[in-house]
């Protein structure tokens, strides 16, 4: 297709695919090349990088291994980026879409509560999810997702009042057809590409937001993310700021990998004049 | 006409595209010739090359684009070797340039008096109030309304036919020796094009201007042009004085476009049936916008107690300029609007009162043509799909479905294997016969087109409203139309009415109408079309 | 006047918003296991049944749902936000000390973000597609994915530890406070570095979008037109494309104002500043709900009141807004 072989011209969208498959590789490989749990004690605590060929990346103040964190936390990201943006997505496409196509009063109605979520920063609205109901794993990403949601309505919302008013959807309603087979049949999936490419921001976001909160000691302990080392890192900053450092780079990578796929899927699938 | 030597004169001009192009040079090998004081016609259809000319000329080409061989030479200085530094000091002052759509071309965040103030700023040393001064008395040339209010409002405060005045003082404001206009009346209404029209040959004439006119429209041709150029795919396939190339064209292509020209006499009338299969009476539809808690809404009444009838079999045309009103008032015969009173009767039935879920289905009866055949097929559907897509909802099994819409495609002239491709790969003209097959797939009674050719070069639109009056016979279709060209209503229309801020001001016969129109907006209408003249003559001619 | 009734209208419609959030948080504090009053005996060292029970009746807190969320709306009205039982002293009072920090930071960080992101976008588009504008847009990229509270802390390493020139965190110097001149330069240099953390994200994206918006408009039809009055390159940007460009960035900051100050609870924490931000994340794990329910309460004020400035703005540039929209 046009749009595989325009994607793979780009150097960019090429390496951060690489990048991408990289971070996923290290999730799926993680329990291969780790079997122990990564959070149990592996080793001397506070061991350099390299200093230790057991140790390639060094140990934590627990004495826990870094890379086996590192490797895990690949999965804990993966998962929560890509739940929590399938949630955000899943609510957003709904609201959006019929706020769009309804407009008037529902469209007021939803755009209200839009507004809402869109009012409150997002940051704090996690601090208020995480206090009411917890800090697990699925909490946590259910509440990413929650907090995510506004965006990619208002781009579905944009996507169909523009589409609604399009002639080829004014001839399906002379047609005969119903709101329904307009909405799924004829608008959704002209409107679905920008969001769906919008759901790599998205993925981005919630990697960072998801991130932040472990680093607060507000996510789920038990499990190896990113942001939990960093937080521990924390302590040890003045000298063995590696702790802080590395897992720091781990979440920078991945979001770049995901943040030039999904731009390198919208030139894509958008092939505009050059310079954009 | 004049015998002075030429301002400007293109030699073995050629522009190169860029790869992936459907051609390998924009122009070819392009030699005229404009003389000082005269009116030299640039025509052509879409892809002819003539934009690309006028950008060349003054260097403003996109960086893919370039001139690859030949001289543009403008007093003395070939044009094509000019540095950047020496092609500003040209623009502007000695060649100015106007453009087809002036709400795009007008910088929606400044005055027009600030606008029209920078080409004094930039090219002279003259003082503030110098170049107010100078300012108020060029809008007052251009003859636009109040030109105190004009200079300090916004673009988007003015009129179209006063954005593109406006752009004409821009343009002249420093006595340039050659004015090139690009399209400038397309975009606008057929009175304002006249006026502007009238008002390019005066500032023209009184200048002594030389002015290169670039135009898709014959009429406009025989309507101003001193000299004519005719453009295809990038070639000049000919030239001459207004009068020759008007009356005796030598090139095919030449005569293809001067007969494409749709002719201002009606054909001979037709035998109407004496029923009506569509009635409206007393359609209305207003618009409520804006308002802050009830107050202060802006109140549009688009639709003004219309009544209009449609004898069975025949064509009824509605023209209208923009802001008429036709537009709604179609989408309120198909219900894609609901009108807010008076009453359609369809075969006995009051359409307009039904409700949306027996609309759906009686829709069968009536269907819709639309405009843009670009935003009128759904670009994820296959066409075959697209033509199928009524009966399928209306319970026809998709086979059958498609099978029948095989057929359509042969009876309006496409290839049925063609029912495999997506509507990109194909062009506009083919794209509207796919229109027409899906509106006729439901087998209706009526058939209502909203300027089903407007957005089609000339010589296609020849082919669709032949087709369309094929159909109308085979299938006993009634017709309405909706356009703002009277030329082509009076192609194809039994019936006219003349529509205007939402009320129809005359109705009747075509041959009446147009022979003998009694309201004076349709005498207007009728004086505004251009090369009126020319094609009265031709039309005589030719009877 | 156009501007202000215009700005006025959006303002008047964003009071339903306020009361959706408020109420929809307040219903949400329902769910939260314990409330103030088990966090105010968790300070006190614990308590009998009898002591919870008289606590909760003199905080209206075992009067129904409906009637409390009631009570509060009406004493918001006057401003009054309650009690803090962790701090022991009014909501409002422990906000409004909270407030400066969080202001001062949030103001620093959108000066610094768009302005180097203006100009870099307008570089990029500027050598669009040429090593300049590859350059920023990767560097836009980076910055981009870097997770805030991790440049925090990188940048203490380098310049608190390692270099030494900047302070690793706090307002001020607490030990030595300083008065006039010299205590804004003490301030200035302590929030150098938490500015230009939470600024950074936004640097990219202003970047971003800046880039976007000056080629967006450089292909429209009236650049084209300045260009054949024979204006040169620069008078073309600085009189036609910048002010039109800029429309976007514009919107952009109302749209990032709720991002930014959520950015700014973890920039507080990072750097140990006394700000709104540090003070919801306080809230939290100390379990003040009261106090988070302002915090929700002010945000969503100030937020408000950035899209009302940016509004008026907006209006002042762009004469094609209308009050009939």
């Amino acid at each position: 297709m046009d749009a595989a072989r325009r994607y793979f011209r780009s150097p960019a969208a090429v390496a951060g695919l690489i990048l991408l498959l990289v971070v996923i590789a290290m999730a799926i490989s993680a329990t291969w090349l780790y079997p122990r749990d990564p959070l149990s004690l592996a080793g001397r605590p506070l061991l350099w990088p390299f200093s230790n060929p057991r140790f390639p990346l060094g140990t934590d103040n627990s004495g826990r291994d870094i890379a086996a964190q590192i490797f895990y936390g690949a999965r804990i990201s993966l998962l929560i980026g890509g739940v929590a943006t399938a949630i955000a997505i899943a609510i957003g496409i709904l609201v959006g879409a019929f706020a769009g196509y309804y407009g008037g009063r529902v469209d007021n109605v939803l755009m209200r509560i839009t507004e809402a979520f869109q009012t409150l920063p997002n940051f704090i609205l996690l601090l208020v999810l995480v206090a009411v109901f917890g800090s697990t794993l699925t909490t946590v990403t259910i509440a990413v997702g929650v907090v995510a949601w506004p965006a990619p309505a208002r781009l579905t919302r944009a996507e169909f009042l523009s589409l609604r008013n399009r002639e080829f959807v004014q001839a399906g309603r002379t047609l005969g057809m119903s709101d329904i087979q307009l909405i799924l049949g004829e608008i959704l999936p002209n409107a679905l590409p920008p969001v769906v490419v919008y759901a790599s921001v998205v993925m981005a976001v919630a990697i960072l937001l998801e991130s932040a909160l472990a680093f607060l000691h507000l996510s789920d302990p038990n499990v190896a993310s990113w942001g939990n080392l960093i937080g521990l890192g924390r302590d040890v900053l003045r000298v063995q700021w590696y702790v802080s450092a590395i897992p720091g780079v781990a979440i920078l990578v991945t979001v770049l990998a995901v943040s030039l796929v999904g731009q390198g899927l919208n030139d894509a699938l958008n092939p505009r004049l050059k310079g954009r | 006409m004049s015998e002075d030597a030429p301002i400007l004169s293109l030699e073995g001009l050629s522009v190169r595209l860029p790869a992936g192009a459907d051609r390998s040079h924009a122009l070819s090998n392009v030699s005229l010739s404009v003389a000082a004081n005269e009116i030299l016609c640039v025509v052509g259809e879409s892809g002819s090359g003539k934009s690309v000319m006028a950008n060349a000329i003054m260097r403003l080409l996109p960086p893919e684009v370039r001139i690859s061989g030949g001289r543009m030479v403008f007093e003395g200085r070939d044009l094509a070797q000019a540095t950047a530094a020496a092609m500003r000091a040209v623009r502007g002052e000695h060649i100015s340039m106007i453009f087809q759509e002036p709400m795009t071309a007008l910088n929606p965040l400044r005055t027009i008096g600030d606008q029209i103030a920078e080409m004094f700023s930039v090219h002279t040393d003259l003082s503030k109030a110098d170049i107010r001064a100078k300012v108020l008395s060029l809008l007052a040339d251009v003859r636009i309304a109040e030109p105190a209010a004009a200079a300090k409002a916004y673009p988007h405060e003015l009129s179209g036919g006063q954005r593109q005045r406006a752009m004409i003082a821009m343009a002249l404001a420093l006595h340039p020796k050659l004015l090139i206009a690009d399209e400038p009346t397309t975009a606008l209404d057929v009175t304002t094009q006249a006026q502007i029209l009238k008002l390019i040959r005066d500032l023209q004439q009184r200048r002594n201007t030389a002015v290169l006119f670039i135009t898709h429209d014959f009429g406009v041709v025989a309507e101003i042009a001193d000299r004519v150029v005719v453009m295809q795919r990038g070639m000049i396939v000919e030239q001459g004085s207004a009068s020759s190339v008007l009356n005796n064209p030598q090139h095919a292509y030449t005569r293809q476009l001067i007969a494409a020209v749709p002719p201002l006499k009606a054909p001979p009338p037709r035998k109407l049936a004496a029923e009506d299969i569509l009635t409206m009476s007393g359609l209305s539809k207003t618009y409520r916008t804006g308002g802050f808690l009830g107050r202060g809404a802006r109140v549009t009444a688009a639709v003004k107690d219309v009544s209009l009838n449609l004898p069975r079999g025949a064509t009824l045309g509605i023209v209208g300029e923009s802001g008429s009103g036709k537009s709604t008032l179609a989408r309120c015969i198909v219900r894609l609007i609901d009108p807010d009173n008076g009453a359609i009767m369809l075969d006995g039935k009051d359409w307009a009162a039904l409700s949306r879920k027996d609309v759906r289905r009686e829709t069968r009866h009536i269907q819709m043509v639309f405009q843009d055949p670009f935003a009128s097929l759904n670009p994820r559907r296959r066409a075959a799909e697209l033509v199928a897509q009524g009966p399928i909802v209306h319970g026809t099994p998709r086979t059958e479905a498609i099978a029948e819409a095989r057929n359509l495609f042969t009876l309006v002239g496409l290839d049925p294997s063609a029912g495999d491709r997506f509507p990109h790969e194909f062009s506009g003209g083919q794209r509207q016969r796919i229109g027409l097959a899906r509106a006729l797939a439901l087998k209706p009674d009526v058939l209502v087109a909203d300027e089903p050719v407007s957005a089609l070069d000339v010589s296609v639109q020849a082919q669709v409203l032949r087709l369309l009056s094929e159909l109308r016979e085979r299938f006993g279709l009634s017709i309405i139309f909706i356009t703002h060209d009277l030329r082509v209503a009076a192609q194809i229309c039994d019936l006219v009415a003349v529509m205007r801020d939402g009320a129809i001001v005359e109705h009747g016969r075509t041959s009446d109408v147009f022979g003998n129109p009694q309201h004076p907006y349709t005498q207007a209408l009728l004086a505004s079309i251009p090369g009126g003249d020319f094609t009265r003559r031709r039309d005589a001619a030719n009877a | 006047m156009r501007i202000l009734s215009l700005a006025g209208r959006r303002l008047a419609a964003s009071i339903p918003t306020l009361i959706l959030i408020l109420i929809g948080v307040f219903l949400l504090l329902q769910f939260a296991p314990g409330d103030t009053v088990d966090a105010m005996m968790a300070q006190m060292g614990g308590g009998d049944a009898a002591t919870a029970r008289e606590l909760r009746h003199f905080y209206g807190l075992d009067l129904s749902i409906p009637v409390q969320l009631g009570n509060y709306l009406w004493r918001l009205v006057r401003l009054d936000l309650g009690f803090s039982a962790i701090y022991g002293k009014p909501v409002a009072t422990v906000i409004l000390e909270r407030l400066p920090p969080t202001i001062l930071l949030m103001t620093a960080a959108l000066s610094f973000a768009f302005f180097f992101g203006l100009l870099f976008g307008v570089a990029a588009a500027r050598g669009v597609n040429k090593w300049p504008d590859t350059l920023i847009s990767t560097l836009g990229l980076i910055f981009y994915a870097t997770p805030s509270f991790w440049f925090g802390l990188m940048a203490i390493v380098v310049f608190s530890v390692y270099l030494q020139w900047l302070p690793p965190g706090g307002f001020e110097d607490i030990g030595n406070v300083q008065t006039g001149i010299w205590r804004v330069i003490d301030i200035a240099r302590h929030l150098i570095l938490p500015a230009l953390t939470l600024g950074l994200i936004f640097l990219a994206i202003y970047l971003r979008i800046m880039r976007a918006s000056m080629l967006e408009v450089l292909n429209l039809d009236y650049v084209r037109t300045a260009r054949a009055k024979g204006l040169d390159e620069t008078a073309v940007i600085t009189r036609h494309v910048l002010r039109n460009a800029l429309l976007p960035m514009v919107t952009l900051i109302g749209l990032q104002a709720g991002t930014m100050l959520g950015g700014s609870v973890v920039v507080e924490s990072v750097f140990s500043l006394p700000g709104l931000g540090r003070l919801a994340y306080e809230s939290v794990v100390q379990r003040d709900l009261n106090t988070l329910l302002g915090i929700v309460f002010v945000s969503a004020l100030l937020v408000i009141a950035v899209n009302f400035i940016v509004d008026l703005l907006y209006a002042r540039l762009d004469p094609r807004i209308t009050v009939d929209g």
